[in-house]
């Protein structure tokens, strides 16, 4: 069978939000019910959630959430864990059987941190470390797929309906500060579980609707940084553009979406703050490789926040609101209207312009 | 008759819809597509956000949303109303040719994307509050008019309107001094005789939505039309 990264898969979809500016909790369920009336936009070949503070007994451990192919890899990647990591917990992640999810690989979760005298000795700092573990398993061990790889959060995803996946990984027993989703729509797919969203790299998560044209010059300049795009879907790459350009290069959420979304020149010229105006043309002359083309929505999300944000010609719908402490985000109001009917200033945010909700200080 | 929406998906209501004749109201409506369809004899009430394509190839009658609706509303619809008393999504009367489209609201972008008039069929979309950028993209035919009702300080229309815009004619309550026009359109201060074409289409909007019209006429208004009916001829090559 040919797997994602050796076929192209383009993909419609939909995709929702919900934070809590407090840091209170929110039942998975509620992100799961928001997929209902979107139904339509997936076609069942893909389906998935991250929820963000769902581990609090284990917030300073790495979750690792991983697809194994046999028992025998999954022994494997535990065994390669152990050489750089103290392995704190390791078991099935639980799952309920449902008619509508079938051929599950096994789907194991590790809770671990890095050893400090291995990180002492390749003078890395902890994230990068992590980083580079997580990539060298997804592509040099065969059969294994790390899926999920940040503190205190996680993804869950499946091949099936997004509202049938929730179920399956019961989504109803997690809660957290934030939740993203998304239901997938690929004109084509070979129907693997690693090719659902979300994408994620450490404690980043990308759920995306659309289909970027610039994938290969987005790749060619982010595999110079060591980042491997495994699964050729455009959704990968731009999980580590973010990564790079915010943890690596110490950019904020708003200027990475100036690179990502960055605004049309002849709109730069009209800026009428010189310094804004000079701030974007350096970003977009500096990260040029890092400009994201053709239709895409996406929602990042990250510890104690999630950012929105439109290609800057807005070929895709995305609609924001919000209730008291609450933000809701998804590709269609009614997806808002299920999780809060009494929501307010429902807005739909202009292409390029960035999205970005925090938790507040210390409630995460 | 009364339509309870809550456990039906589109194909639900429209088979609901299509065992009657009488006017309707749908309650409970959240994100169900394509209602309303084809249609073409009786008034629908919605309460609740109805899906994308609402009135899609819609042939008479009309549609009432009592608050907002989501992308593409009135998809190339041929006749009849909609009237949304909240805002509207994206493509707002994609590729429409006949038939009227009133908003209370804003609408998203590309509102008008691709209007078209032929023979007697001249449609109408009328935005209370702002539109988006790509107002009036490839505008062929028709007519656009943007109010900014609420929002005087903000700019009528967001970037980009009129790109591609081959036919038609756009009216904005603004003097548009900080809008910017591709070169293939014209931009002209509404004189006496717009006024009067403005007045004409409006009187039924204002009546819809308890508006007075005077009031809403006594602005600046600016109209927006192709420059030729070819503005694109040397584009790319002499043709």
């Amino acid at each position: 069978m040919l797997r994602e990264g050796q076929v192209r898969i383009p993909s419609g979809c939909a995709i929702a939000a919900v934070i809590s500016k407090e840091g209170r909790m929110i039942p998975g369920d509620l992100i799961a019910d928001a997929m209902v009336p979107m139904h339509d936009r997936s076609n069942g070949l893909g389906g998935g959630f991250a929820g963000y503070g769902i581990y609090p007994d284990y917030k300073d451990f790495y979750a690792l959430h991983v697809f194994c192919d046999s028992r025998a890899n999954r022994i494997a990647c535990e065994d390669f864990l152990k050489e750089y990591c103290e392995v704190v917990q390791s078991e099935r992640i639980p799952t309920r059987t449902v008619p509508e999810i079938t051929d599950e690989p096994i789907i194991w979760r590790f809770f671990v941190t890095p050893l400090k005298s291995v990180l002492a000795s390749r003078q890395l700092d902890e994230r990068e470390f992590m980083a580079r573990i997580v990539m060298k398993i997804n592509t040099k061990m065969e059969g294994v797929h790390v899926f999920s790889s940040g503190k205190n959060m996680g993804a869950f995803k499946a091949v099936g309906y997004p509202e049938d996946v929730a179920r399956f990984y019961k989504l109803d027993k997690y809660e957290g500060y934030s939740w993203t989703a998304h239901g997938r729509y690929p004109t084509n797919t070979p129907g693997w579980w690693g090719g659902a969203h979300p994408f994620t790299l450490l404690d980043y998560s990308i759920v995306h609707n659309g289909e970027i044209s610039s994938y290969d010059a987005n790749r060619r300049f982010i595999e110079m940084f060591g980042y491997k795009c495994s699964l050729q879907t455009d959704t990968e790459v731009i999980t580590y553009i973010f990564d790079y350009l915010t943890r690596r290069q110490g950019l904020t959420l708003e200027e990475a979406a100036a690179v990502v979304a960055a605004p049309f020149w002849s709109t730069i010229r009209r800026e009428e703050d010189e310094e804004m105006r000079r701030k974007y043309t350096y970003l977009r002359t500096v990260f040029s490789s890092l400009l994201v083309t053709g239709p895409f929505s996406i929602v990042l999300g990250f510890s104690g926040g999630i950012m929105a944000l439109n290609d800057r010609l807005k070929l895709r719908s995305m609609v924001v609101g919000e209730k008291d402490d609450r933000v809701f985000i998804a590709s269609e109001e009614a997806a808002i209207r299920v999780m809060e009917p009494a929501a307010e200033n429902i807005w739909a945010p202009a292409g390029g312009e960035p999205v970005i909700i925090k938790v507040k200080e210390g409630a995460y | 008759m009364l339509i309870n929406a809550k456990n039906l998906d589109h194909r639900g209501i429209n088979d609901a819809l299509r065992d009657t004749h009488d006017d309707c109201t749908i309650e409970n409506c959240c994100g169900q597509r394509f209602i309303a369809a084809g249609m073409s004899d009786r008034h629908i009430t919605i309460e609740g956000i109805p899906g994308n394509a609402l009135g899609a190839f819609m042939n008479g009658g009309t549609v009432t949303v009592n608050g907002n609706a989501q992308d593409a509303v009135g998809d190339t619809m041929n006749e009849g109303d909609i009237i949304i008393h909240g805002s509207i999504g994206d493509a707002a009367g994609y590729a429409m040719r006949g038939g009227r489209i009133f908003v209370r609201g804003n609408a998203g972008y590309r509102a008008g994307i691709h209007m078209k008039a032929y023979e007697d069929k001249m449609p109408l979309l009328v935005i209370g509050g702002k539109a988006g950028s790509f107002l009036g993209e490839y505008q062929a035919g028709g007519v656009i008019i943007v109010l900014n009702l609420d929002t005087p300080e903000d700019r009528c229309v967001s970037n980009f309107p009129c790109t591609g815009m081959h036919g038609g004619k756009i009216f904005l309550r603004s003097d548009c001094r900080n809008i910017i026009f591709p070169e293939q359109v014209s931009t002209a201060p509404a004189t006496d005789e717009d006024k009067a074409e403005l007045r004409a289409h409006l009187n039924d909007y204002c009546a819809q939505f308890d508006l007075d019209l005077d009031t809403i006429l006594a602005a600046d208004f600016t109209v927006v039309t192709p420059n030729s009916s070819t503005p694109y001829r040397q584009m790319y090559v002499a043709n």
